[in-house]
C-alpha cells in the first residue's frame, strides 16, 4: 500500500475537516493562482504579476537590520547572546518572557503617543494575530453564537473567528456615502436582526486602523462603540495591529485611550479587548508574534492557557525584548517607518488621481481602497469581478475586489503599497496608466460609434475584444483536492 | 440608541463555557507540588535545602553540543553578520507550507532516527504550535465534538486539555496493568472499544505514546501491529505521539508505527497519524516545534490550513533547518544525547535500587517509572497523595503522583531525571537515601516500642478541608502560580 492512496476506504474525518470554513473555496483564489504562475521579477520576469494583494509592511527591514547587526545580544545564537542559550531554549512558560511582555507593554504605549500606558501582566501570546482572533473567540462565545463586524472587513476573519470556534459573523454594513463610518442606525440594526434571528451576539469586532479601508475611527464613533456595547452588555475586540502604520492625521485613537475617559460605572472594562501583533506595524510577519490584551481577568487567564497552543518561539521572543527595550531605535522606527508610509502613499494616490482614479481619503494601513466604480459595466459584484480579471490577467496586477472584504457595494479594491520597492511601483503604475488611457480611449470610440448609431450605449464597458473577454471569464478557478502542496491561496500566509 | 426588542441580552457578555467549564485541567490537586518549588525551588549555592524539581520532562543534558553548534554555525541565525542578508526574506516568510528546508531536515531527521527504516516525506510535514497544538489540531480534524479518542492509562496528564478542552472530544482512559508492565494488550483495546461503543460513544481513535510517557518503555513490534491491526479493522483513527523517539537509551530498539504499516495487510494509511516536536529529542522547548505527520491527504491539507494558528516562527524554522540539515551535528547528537541519558538512568535507577526502591525498566524518556507501593500504608489514592506530599514536602523532591497520569493502581511515581546538573542528581539521591533510611529507623524504632507496624508518615500541616482534600486555589491576579500545564508540554 503505497502512501498516497486516498480514499482505500471512506475514512471519516471531523465535520470541520470535511467543510470549507477554512474559507479557502473561494473564487478569490483566482489572482492568487494567477501570480503564483507567472509572478513579477523585475529581472527574471518584468512583464509578470505584481502582487499587490498583500498587505506586508516591506519599507523598513534596513532598520531592522542594521540594529541586529549592532545588537548580537539580541540573539540566542551569536557569541554575544549565546549565554542564554539554554535558559530561552527551555522556556516553554505560557506566561512569556517578562522581558518579552514588558516590551510590547512598553512598545504598544509609544505607538499611542504614551497617552496611554499597558500593563506587561495583561499581555497574552498567540500564533499571530491569526491566532489571537481564534483565542479571543474561544474565550468569548460558544458555537452559534455571533460577533457583529463591521464591512468592509479582512476576509480572514471568516476563518479566524469562525472555523474552529462555530461561532458566526454577522455583518454591520457600511455605506460609501458617508466614507463607510460605522454608524448607531447599522449597528442597531444588525443586532436587532440576530435577536430576531434568536441568534446571541456575544461582541463587536472593529479593526481600527481599518482593513481594507486604511482610515482611523475618530473619537465620536469610538464613544458610540463603547456606549453601544456597554448598553448591549457585549464585548468590544479591536483588532489595532496597524496601530503604527499610522502616516498622517487625523491622529490614531486607540479603544485604550477612549475607556479612560470613562467612570467605571459607564464602560465595563471587563467588555474590552484588544487584539496586536507585529507583522504589520513591524513587518516580521514570519515571526508569530500575536497579543490578546484584554481589561478582563478572566480572559487573561483563560486566554494564557490556552496560549500553550500556539506560543511564541522563545527565540523571537527574546529578540524582540531586546529590539523594543532600544527606546532610542523604537522611537526612531515609529517616526521613520511613518515617514516613509507617508511618502509612498502620497505618491501612489497622487498619480491614480493623475489618471483619474480616486481612493477613499486614509490616513494609515499598508493599502488604499482604490474605487473603479466609474469602470464597471453595470453596478454589480458580478461587473466587479469581471473588471478584477480585466486587472489581473491583463493589467497584471494583482489587487483585491471589494467583495471579498464583504464590501455591500460594488466597485472597490484594496491595493496593497507597502510590499514592494520603489521600482516596482513605478511599473505598477505605468500599467495602471496604460490601462486607464486604452479604457478612455475605447470609451471614445464607443461614444462616437453611438453617436452614429441609434441604440445609444450609456454604460461604461472596458474596453477589449469579445474573444478575450471569453478567455478570461473561463479561466478556472478551483484547486486541486488530492495534493498535498497545493496551490498557494491568500491564506497560505497567515494574514494578507 | 433604540432598545432592542427583548431588552438586551444580558447573557451577552457572559464568557464562554470553554473559557468557564474548567476543562483545562488546571484546577488540580497536584498543583500543590508546583506551588512547593515555586516557592522554595532548589539552588546548589542559594537554597541548597530548596525542593528539587523532578515533576519536568526536559531534556537539558545535551544543550552544550546545540550551542557548541550554534556558536560555530553563524548563517544559522537571521542576527548575525553572516546571516542578516536573509532577514527581510525570512522575517517577511509566513507561508504556512513552511520553509522547505524546514520539512525537509525534520522529515530527514525523523527518517535517521528510525535509522532509516521508514522515510519521511517533507510533503507530509505539517507545522504546529510545539506537540500541544499538534495533538489538538489533528483532533479537530479527525473528531467532531462528543466523539471519543481512547487512550491507555497511565497517560501524560495534559492530554486532558490538549484532546478535549476546546474541540469538546471525549478522552476514555483503558486501563493497563502493573502486572504486565502497563502494557496495552490486545483483549483490553477491545474490551474497551466495545464497551465505549455500547454505551452508545462514537470512537474515533486511538492515541498512543511511543515512547511511553510516563513509563519510558517503547512498545514492542507485534503490540504494535496488533493495534494497528485492529483499528484498521475497526476504521478508526490511530494517532501515535512520538514525541521521545530520539530518548530511546536502550534495548528494545524503538519501532515506530511508520515502520510497521507495511506489515499489516488491512492498514489503510489514512487513518495513520504520527505527532512529533523537537521538544523533548532536542530539548527545546522553548522554540515551539510541533509537527503533525499524516498519511491521510485530506488531513494534511486542512492541517496545513490550520497550522496559520500556531506556525512555527520562520526565525526558528530557519535555525532548525540549518541545525537539522547538518548530518554531521546531527550523528554526534543522537548518538551522545541516549548516551547520557542512559548514564544518568542507570545512575538514578541503582540508587534507588540499593535503598530497595523498585523502577519499572524503562528503555527511553527521560523519567523513570518508580513504585512505591510498598511504602503506601493502604493500596489507596489517598494513601499515594499522603505519601506524595511527603516527598514534596519533606524530602523536598518534587515528583509526580501516578494518579495525576490516570494511573489505575496506587503507588506509583514518575521520576525526571534529565532536567538537572550531575551535582543535583546526587542532592536528590542523597536526599532519598536519607528518607528511606530514617523510615526504616523510625519503622525499626515502632516496632522495638510495640507500636504500629504500619509505618506512620509524618506530614507537614498544610491546608487541608475537613475531609483531608487539598484546597484548589484561584489565584486573584493574572499572573496564575505555575501549574504544571504552564510549561506547555511536561
Amino acid at each position: 500500500m503505497g502512501s498516497h492512496s486516498s480514499n482505500r476506504t471512506r475514512v471519516p474525518l471531523s465535520r470541520m475537516a470535511m467543510g470549507n470554513g477554512h474559507g479557502e473555496d473561494s473564487p478569490y483564489f483566482d489572482g492568487w493562482k494567477a501570480y503564483q504562475i507567472d509572478p513579477f521579477d523585475p529581472a527574471e520576469n518584468p512583464h509578470g504579476v505584481i502582487q499587490m494583494g498583500l498587505a506586508e509592511n516591506q519599507l523598513c527591514a534596513d532598520l531592522i537590520e542594521e540594529w541586529l547587526i549592532d545588537h548580537p545580544e539580541g540573539s540566542i545564537c551569536t557569541a554575544g547572546g549565546s549565554d542564554k542559550f539554554r535558559d530561552i531554549a527551555n522556556f516553554q512558560d505560557y506566561h512569556g518572557l517578562p522581558k518579552f511582555r514588558n516590551g510590547i507593554a512598553i512598545f504598544m504605549g509609544k505607538v499611542r503617543g504614551n497617552r496611554v500606558k499597558f500593563d506587561p501582566d495583561r499581555i497574552v501570546m498567540s500564533g499571530g494575530a491569526t491566532g489571537a482572533h481564534d483565542l479571543i473567540a474561544f474565550c468569548l462565545a460558544d458555537p452559534g453564537d455571533a460577533f457583529l463586524v463591521p464591512t468592509p472587513y479582512y476576509p480572514g476573519f471568516d476563518r479566524d473567528l469562525c472555523w474552529r470556534t462555530g461561532v458566526k459573523i454577522l455583518p454591520v454594513n457600511c455605506k460609501s456615502s458617508n466614507n463607510f463610518k460605522i454608524t448607531k442606525k447599522a449597528l442597531e440594526e444588525a443586532y436587532n436582526g440576530a435577536v430576531d434571528a434568536g441568534i446571541r451576539v456575544k461582541g463587536l469586532i472593529i479593526t481600527n486602523p481599518s482593513n481594507p479601508l486604511g482610515t482611523t475611527l475618530d473619537r465620536a464613533t469610538m464613544k458610540d462603540l463603547v456606549d453601544f456595547v456597554n448598553e448591549m452588555n457585549i464585548h468590544l475586540v479591536c483588532d489595532e495591529i496597524y496601530a503604527a502604520t499610522l502616516f498622517r492625521g487625523p491622529d490614531f485613537i486607540s479603544i485604550a485611550e477612549v475607556i479612560e475617559e470613562y467612570d467605571d460605572d459607564c464602560c465595563n472594562r471587563d467588555l474590552i479587548h484588544i487584539i496586536y501583533s507585529l507583522s504589520k506595524d513591524m513587518g516580521l510577519p514570519g515571526f508569530r508574534i500575536g497579543i490578546v490584551y484584554s481589561y478582563n481577568d478572566d480572559v487573561v487567564r483563560c486566554g494564557r492557557k490556552m496560549s500553550s497552543f500556539g506560543l511564541i518561539s522563545s527565540q523571537t521572543q527574546h529578540l524582540i525584548a531586546s529590539m523594543l527595550s532600544d527606546d532610542e531605535f523604537v522611537e526612531r522606527f515609529i517616526a521613520e517607518s511613518s515617514a516613509r508610509l507617508a511618502k509612498r502613499h502620497g505618491y501612489f494616490t497622487h498619480e491614480l488621481e493623475r489618471v483619474g482614479i480616486r481612493c477613499l481619503d486614509s490616513n494609515a494601513g499598508l493599502f488604499v481602497w482604490m474605487d473603479l466604480r466609474e469602470l464597471l459595466a453595470e453596478q454589480t459584484f458580478e461587473a466587479e469581478m469581471v473588471l478584477w480579471r480585466v486587472v489581473i490577467h491583463k493589467v497584471k496586477l494583482n489587487v483585491s475586489p471589494g467583495s471579498s472584504f464583504h464590501c455591500s457595494e460594488p466597485g472597490w479594491y484594496r491595493v496593497c503599497i507597502a510590499n514592494m520597492d520603489d521600482q516596482t511601483m513605478e511599473i505598477a503604475l505605468a500599467r495602471i496608466r496604460s490601462f486607464v488611457l486604452e479604457n478612455m480611449m475605447g470609451n471614445c470610440m464607443r461614444v462616437v460609434r453611438s453617436k452614429e448609431s441609434k441604440a445609444v450605449e450609456c454604460k461604461l464597458k472596458v474596453s477589449f475584444s469579445n474573444r478575450k473577454m471569453e478567455e478570461v471569464m473561463k479561466m478556472p478557478c478551483s484547486m486541486s483536492p488530492c495534493s498535498p502542496m497545493p496551490p498557494r491561496s491568500p491564506l497560505v500566509r497567515a494574514r494578507t | 440608541m433604540g432598545i432592542p426588542k427583548d431588552g438586551g441580552n444580558g447573557l451577552g457578555a457572559v464568557l464562554s463555557k470553554i473559557a468557564t467549564d474548567g476543562r483545562h485541567g488546571e484546577d488540580s490537586p497536584y498543583f500543590d507540588g508546583w506551588k512547593a518549588y515555586e516557592e522554595n525551588p532548589f539552588h546548589p549555592a542559594q537554597n541548597p535545602d530548596g525542593v528539587i524539581q523532578m515533576g519536568l520532562s526536559e531534556n537539558g543534558l545535551c544543550f552544550d553540543l546545540t550551542e557548541d553548534w550554534m556558536k560555530s554555525n553563524p548563517k544559522a541565525s537571521i542576527c548575525t553578520a553572516e546571516g542578516v542578508e536573509n532577514f527581510s526574506s525570512i522575517a517577511n516568510f509566513q507561508d504556512y507550507h513552511g520553509l522547505p528546508e524546514f520539512r525537509q531536515a525534520i522529515a530527514r531527521f525523523m527518517t535517521r532516527i528510525r535509522c532509516g527504516r521508514a522515510k519521511f516525506d517533507s510533503d507530509r510535514i505539517v507545522m504546529s504550535g510545539g506537540c500541544t497544538g499538534a495533538c489538538e489540531t489533528l483532533v479537530f480534524c479527525l473528531a467532531d465534538p462528543e466523539d471519543a479518542f481512547l487512550v491507555p492509562s497511565p497517560y501524560y496528564p495534559a492530554f486532558n486539555r490538549d484532546v478535549r478542552w476546546r474541540t469538546g472530544v471525549q478522552l476514555i482512559p483503558i486501563n493497563c496493568k502493573s502486572s504486565n508492565n502497563f502494557q496495552l494488550t490486545l483483549p483490553e483495546l477491545e474490551s474497551a472499544y466495545e464497551e465505549a461503543v455500547e454505551s452508545g460513544v462514537n470512537v474515533k481513535g486511538l492515541i498512543l505514546t511511543n515512547p511511553s510517557n510516563p513509563l519510558g518503555t517503547t512498545l514492542d513490534r507485534t503490540s504494535l501491529r496488533e493495534l494497528l491491526e485492529f483499528t484498521s479493522r475497526k476504521k478508526i483513527h490511530l494517532v501515535c505521539d512520538e514525541i521521545y523517539s530520539a530518548t530511546v537509551f536502550s534495548s528494545p530498539e524503538f519501532t515506530s508505527v511508520s515502520e510497521v504499516m507495511h506489515e499489516v495487510e488491512c492498514c489503510d494509511p489514512n487513518l495513520v497519524h504520527i505527532i512529533y516536536s523537537l521538544s523533548k529529542d532536542m530539548g527545546l522547548p522553548g522554540f515551539r516545534v510541533g509537527v503533525i505527520y499524516s498519511y491521510n491527504n485530506t488531513v494534511v491539507s486542512i492541517a496545513r490550513k490550520m497550522s496559520s494558528f500556531g506556525l512555527v516562527s520562520s526565525q526558528t524554522q530557519l535555525l532548525v533547518a540549518s541545525m537539522l540539515s547538518d548530518e554531521e551535528f546531527v550523528e554526534k547528537f543522537l548518538e551522545e544525547s541516549p548516551r547520557r541519558l542512559r548514564a544518568r538512568h542507570r545512575k538514578f535507577v541503582r540508587a534507588l535500587g540499593e535503598v530497595g526502591i523498585g523502577c519499572l525498566q524503562g528503555n527511553a524518556g527521560l523519567f523513570f517509572w518508580m513504585d512505591l507501593r510498598h511504602f503506601l500504608k493502604e493500596q489507596t489514592f489517598e494513601e499515594e497523595m499522603r505519601l506524595w506530599r511527603v516527598i514534596v514536602h519533606d524530602v523536598r523532591l518534587n515528583v509526580s503522583p501516578g494518579s495525576s497520569f490516570g494511573c489505575p493502581e496506587p503507588g506509583f511515581f514518575r521520576v525526571c531525571f534529565a532536567n538537572m546538573e550531575e551535582g543535583t542528581a546526587d542532592v536528590a539521591l542523597g536526599r532519598i537515601r536519607a528518607f528511606v533510611s530514617k523510615r526504616e529507623h523510625d519503622g525499626e524504632k515502632k516496632r522495638k516500642w510495640g507500636g504500629n507496624k504500619m509505618l506512620r508518615l509524618s506530614l507537614k500541616p498544610l491546608r487541608y478541608d475537613e475531609n483531608n482534600i487539598l484546597t484548589t486555589m484561584s489565584s486573584p491576579d493574572m499572573m496564575s502560580p505555575r501549574s504544571p500545564l504552564v510549561r506547555a508540554r511536561n
